[in-house]
């Protein structure tokens, strides 16, 4: 069994008061491990990305608790949680959210430079990263001037360029056609993953199932089911 | 890893999301630096006009001036008694005081033209205040019918006449016997001329008292406020050059149309520069709003995002001011140039109100940036 890398309890989220209270996550527990794709599926409104949200330390919980690592992520202040979400998580928007005034390898560098690191280093070490991701020549370009692709690239060379144990994906395939979102998914998990990186995936794009490890579903809120490599599992 | 470079990491990604902008970079720095142009040209423009209208106090020199206590401007004196003068030396403290003659006469040239001046009546046994001669010789001034021309901007007014040039003054003869150059020429357009106390109550028609002002050089700066009390018991006024000019600029601000117009028409400056600037940085935050959201998902704190809009808006104020004043100088320079009447001058005074302008746009542009950036959540950029 690998190591546990985050470990939901109980969570629940609601926005609004009184008559308007509407519940987007209701008493959610599940635990990820590290060397696993766990993906979170579900129609639109099911609460997905609010989940992902609360576990990567980005919205704040009513009910439940999140362990990373066996640390109570939402007990810590918001400068800490920032600190959390810089050194230990990393993430892949959906629309990428790359800056286009800055070339390839300082968005890349960014979390890098967040983390304290001197300007040039920052970028030596992007550039390594944008050599794993194959695109070590477009480094002086602006994102703008990539693929849909490539930039989905960029953002994931981003998110792991601070190293972190916890990498989100948000819908990585939205914007990308069916044999490229496939590429890289099998990217990710043949080079993006391993023993010590656990890589949660919000997604309803099913072309790209195979991929995961554990499939986790989710309607009206509630966990609905954990399914591995396609077939229900429990 | 340092901590010194670590910020200047933030704060260069924040320049270079604004520089690589470049339209709206380019909208920002025009609209700081109309409205610094624009507020430095009105309130140079004042200054200049507020100098020149104390340019016989300038240019005499004295340390204290006696005058009747309805004077406003130096060029509306009221002529004093001759006992004034006597009773101004009798005060302690004085270590001499003199006569001095202002007023305007209408001088006809060669040509047979008009030409209005002023004349500047200096006491017959001092010469005090007198200018600095570049042609003749100060002594020549007593000679029959001399008169010492200032060559300022007004100079030609008076066909350029040169040592000896002959001409008519309220149909008396004058005769040039000197060109002097003073410090700040006059504000309303007119020659300078200037001869004895003597030769101006008799060349020029006056009234029955003809000391404009009385000049003290007190015996040390601390006798000062004694020699204004003693002649404030004489029912006059004694104020020091300072104050004397003081006088003069209040009663442009404040008693006459000039203050309120410049104010206003600087304030509009400013309102024009903040508008465009404001507008501009807060369509620029807007832009970038999801990219400060995605910042603050990665793990910047609030503290870094407002650093980065303080250090963008700081950085165009700077430009802009920089680009604005450079701009003024260029045009006021230019025009003095080529027009010598041109009256506008930049001083410590109108570069400081323009900074403290542009610090005011900045902070305001920021403060709405900074509202918009710390209310973005991450979980926005998650919802799209």
């Amino acid at each position: 069994m690998a190591d546990l890398a985050v470990s939901a309890e109980g969570l629940a989220k609601w926005f609004g008061e009184g008559e308007t209270r509407t519940f987007a996550v209701k008493e959610v527990s599940f635990e990820a491990y590290f060397g696993e794709i766990l993906y979170i599926v579900g129609p639109s409104g099911s609460g997905k990305t609010t989940l992902l949200s609360m576990i990567s330390g980005i919205l704040r919980p009513n009910l439940g608790k999140v362990k990373v690592e066996d640390r109570d992520i939402w007990s810590l202040s918001d400068d800490q949680i920032a600190d959390f979400r810089l050194n230990k998580v990393g993430f892949v928007f959906q629309d990428y959210h790359l800056f286009p005034r800055l070339t390839t390898v300082e968005n890349v560098a960014i979390p890098l430079i967040l983390k304290k690191m001197d300007w040039k280093e920052a970028l030596d070490v992007a550039q390594q990263y944008l050599e794993i991701v194959g695109l070590a020549d477009r480094a002086q370009l602006p994102p703008v001037k990539l693929s849909g692709g490539e930039q989905q690239r960029v953002a994931i060379a981003r998110a792991i360029a601070s190293r972190p144990d916890l990498l989100i994906f948000d819908e990585p395939t939205a914007s990308l056609d069916g044999d490229t979102g496939k590429k890289i998914l099998s990217f990710v998990k043949g080079h993006i993953l391993n023993e010590r990186r656990c890589i949660i995936i919000v997604t309803h794009d099913s072309r790209i199932y195979e991929y995961s490890d554990r499939i986790m579903k989710m309607e009206d809120g509630r966990l609905t089911g954990i399914v591995k490599g396609g077939s229900d599992e429990e | 890893m340092k901590t010194g470079t670590a910020v200047k990491g933030i704060l260069r990604i924040a320049f270079k999301l604004l520089v690589n902008d470049k339209g709206k970079f380019a909208a920002l720095l025009v609209g700081i630096t109309f409205a610094v142009f624009l507020m430095i040209m009105m309130t140079s423009m004042f200054s200049g006009i507020l100098t020149r209208s104390s340019a016989t106090v300038l240019n005499i020199g004295a340390k204290i001036w006696v005058m009747d206590p309805a004077v406003n401007t130096v060029a509306n004196s009221i002529p004093m008694p001759d006992y004034v003068l006597d009773a101004v030396r009798s005060i302690d403290g004085v270590k001499y005081a003199v006569p001095l003659y202002s007023g305007g006469a209408l001088v006809k040239l060669k040509s047979g033209a008009y030409q209005s001046v002023t004349v500047i009546g200096l006491d017959d046994s001092t010469l005090y205040g007198r200018p600095q001669l570049m042609a003749g010789k100060i002594e020549d001034i007593f000679a029959e019918n001399a008169f010492v021309v200032v060559k300022d901007s007004e100079f030609r007014k008076l066909d350029n006449p040169e040592i000896g040039t002959e001409f008519e003054i309220n149909d008396h003869k004058g005769i040039v016997v000197g060109t002097a150059r003073v410090t700040t020429s006059g504000l309303f357009g007119v020659p300078t001329l200037y001869t004895t106390y003597s030769r101006a109550v008799t060349y020029i028609p006056s009234t029955r008292f003809t000391t404009a002002y009385i000049l003290v050089e007190p015996k040390s700066d601390s006798d000062i406020p004694r020699i204004e009390n003693a002649v404030k018991k004489l029912g006059y006024e004694a104020l020091t050059k300072d104050d004397f000019i003081q006088k003069i600029s209040d009663f442009y601000k404040y008693q006459t149309g000039l203050g309120i117009n410049v104010m206003l028409m600087t304030v509009i400056s400013f309102i024009v520069g903040l508008s465009i600037s404001g507008q501009t940085f807060y369509t620029f935050i807007l832009e970038n709003l999801e990219k400060f959201g995605a910042l603050k998902a990665i793990g910047s704190k609030g503290s870094e995002l407002v650093s980065m809009i303080l250090f963008q808006a700081t950085f165009t104020a700077l430009a802009g001011y920089g680009l604005g004043v450079g701009l003024a100088t260029l045009i006021i320079v230019t025009a003095k140039l080529r027009l010598p009447d041109y009256a506008a001058q930049i001083t410590y005074w109108n570069l400081f109100l323009a900074f403290v302008m542009v610090l005011v746009i900045a902070a305001i542009s920021s403060y709405i940036g900074v509202r918009k950036v710390l209310k973005i959540e991450p979980f926005d950029i998650f919802r799209g």
